[in-house]
């Protein structure tokens, strides 16, 4: 099966010595959730900002869909998408022009007709002429969505898609985003502090800490396998004691 | 390139400017409030002289040029800042869209609101002050273009500078048109003014469009040797503000600003 994303001995230091995150590879291949875990600065978001190409690493590769993106950019970001609780789209759009200004900047074919499925998809239909700022944190979650599948990605980067969400909301964004990645066939990077989340969207997660990765594995099977009841728990020691973990 | 990009970014644009009087006032309200101050003074000029001057060509005429090429300015930067206050550079850059198609996008937009400004200056000065605006000629073709083109040019160079200070460093660019006017000779000929700060008018494409302006006026011809000047001042700004955009841009990819780009400077 062919890799939507390779990552190979990927670097970023910032300044002389900061290193954000340091020598890591990894893969995701079509239909995976992939969990991407770790303690605030561990190197989750430095990550995803380097395979979304607004962040050069210091060193290493990304390969999208089979495509370098420090060779092609250009298509190996019509290749991807993400959202983000950080990366809301301009309030001072409607739902349906975000939508537009977004499908032309991705080069879409028949944009209006796809504008109208990721609507409907991701039920925003009464919200079309809405502007985007004054949605509830559910509709702007839907709607970073509905952005986010529009040009029809291999690889979907998903950084805390459900961090302002209540219980609900979240549940449903999850079962939307399920349902449309199986599909679609799309590849998916999760970063989430929920483990209860990773535990039911992910297939396999990857343990960030101190830029490097410390566990690779089932979610479901790891805690057991490094001594740990929950997923929760584990993510907890992973946070406090990285070396003993790591040397686990 | 690719067109659909570059539309992407007007169209953002006209989206912000449809049903937003904030926004869409600004594009003449001001420029339109400049011709009728200028034109009434020129008005009065004309009265107590006795000299037989034409005030309105030389005064309003240069008011006019000058207030476009502001405009041309700050309909790039105003674009640009559109996606500083919306904090939108993330979700911009994490596309397809390149910097040359994203400053092509600003450069349209700018064109096109500019634009707007432009006719009602027109219509202010030619139908209320009586500016024979065409009384200038094939002229008037070089004047807008360099203008223009110094305009984008600084345009291009204050959104750098935004990107490299961080969005507090706003208040850098909105007075450069007011920091250029005394150099640029826009309402007296370059020789009134001390020599050091002619050396600095020379280096300045709108210079040689005032002095030309003025020679129309006085009835000699436009000399072109300095209007072609000019015309490769403007051009190699422009070239360089993009260089420098461009390489503003790089440095905000690998240090990270692009990614974490918020309220105050990372830079």
């Amino acid at each position: 099966m062919n890799d939507v994303l390779r990552v190979t001995d990927l670097r970023k230091v910032y300044g002389a010595d900061v290193v954000a995150v340091d020598h890591i590879s990894f893969r995701v291949v079509p239909n995976e959730i992939v969990g991407l875990l770790g303690p605030n600065g561990a190197g989750k978001t430095t990550t995803i900002s380097m395979i979304l190409g607004v962040l050069t690493p210091t060193s290493g590769s990304i390969v999208i869909d089979g495509i370098d993106i420090a060779r092609n950019r250009r298509q190996a970001l019509e290749r991807t998408n993400f959202a983000a609780v950080y990366g809301a789209l301009p309030g001072n759009l409607t739902i349906v022009e975000n939508l537009r200004v977004f499908g032309l900047l991705y080069g879409i074919n028949n944009l209006e007709s796809r504008i109208d499925a990721v609507i409907e998809r991701f039920d925003l239909g009464r919200l079309r002429n809405r502007k985007s700022g004054v949605l509830s944190s559910g509709e702007q979650t839907r709607l970073a969505l509905a952005k986010a599948f529009l040009n029809r990605p291999t690889l979907l980067l998903l950084d805390e898609p459900t961090a302002s969400l209540d219980p609900a909301a979240a549940d449903d964004v999850r079962r939307r985003i399920r349902t449309y990645a199986e599909e679609a066939g799309v590849g998916i990077l999760w970063t989430s502090h929920n483990m209860y989340e990773v535990e039911e969207v992910c297939d396999r997660v990857l343990f960030l800490s101190h830029g490097t990765i410390l566990l690779e594995g089932d979610p479901k099977r790891l805690p057991a396998e490094h001594g740990h009841k929950t997923l929760e728990e584990l993510f907890i020691a992973v946070a406090r004691e990285p070396l003993t973990i790591g040397a686990h | 390139m690719s067109t659909r990009r570059i539309a992407a970014i007007v169209l953002r644009q006209l989206y912000l400017m449809r049903g937003s009087v904030a926004r869409v006032l600004p594009l003449f309200a001001w420029v339109a409030v400049d011709m009728v101050l200028w034109g009434f003074i020129t008005r009065y000029l004309n009265a107590i002289t006795r000299a037989g001057l034409d005030f309105v060509p030389t005064l309003l005429g240069a008011v006019l040029l000058w207030d476009y090429f502001a405009r041309v300015m700050q309909g790039v930067t105003t674009t640009f800042l559109e996606d500083v206050w919306s904090r939108n550079f993330l979700n911009l850059f994490a596309t397809p869209l390149s910097t040359g198609e994203y400053v092509t996008g600003l450069v349209a937009s700018s064109l096109l609101t500019s634009a707007v400004g432009l006719a009602v200056m027109l219509v202010l000065a030619i139908a209320v002050f009586g500016l024979s605006f065409f009384g200038f000629g094939a002229a008037i073709i070089p004047f807008l273009l360099i203008l223009v083109t110094f305009g984008l040019a600084l345009g291009i160079a204050g959104s750098a500078i935004v990107l490299w200070f961080g969005p507090a460093s706003e208040w850098f660019i909105w007075p450069i048109p007011a920091i250029v006017a005394p150099f640029a000779g826009v309402f007296y000929p370059i020789s009134t003014l001390p020599v050091w700060m002619q050396y600095l008018a020379r280096a300045l494409p709108p210079a040689p469009v005032f002095e030309g302006l003025r020679a129309i006026v006085a009835g000699r011809g436009v000399a072109i040797a300095p209007l072609a000047w000019g015309a490769v001042l403007a051009v190699g700004y422009l070239v360089a503000a993009c260089l420098v955009f461009g390489a503003v841009y790089r440095r905000a990819v690998r240090v990270g600003l692009i990614a974490r780009y918020s309220a105050e400077s990372l830079g």
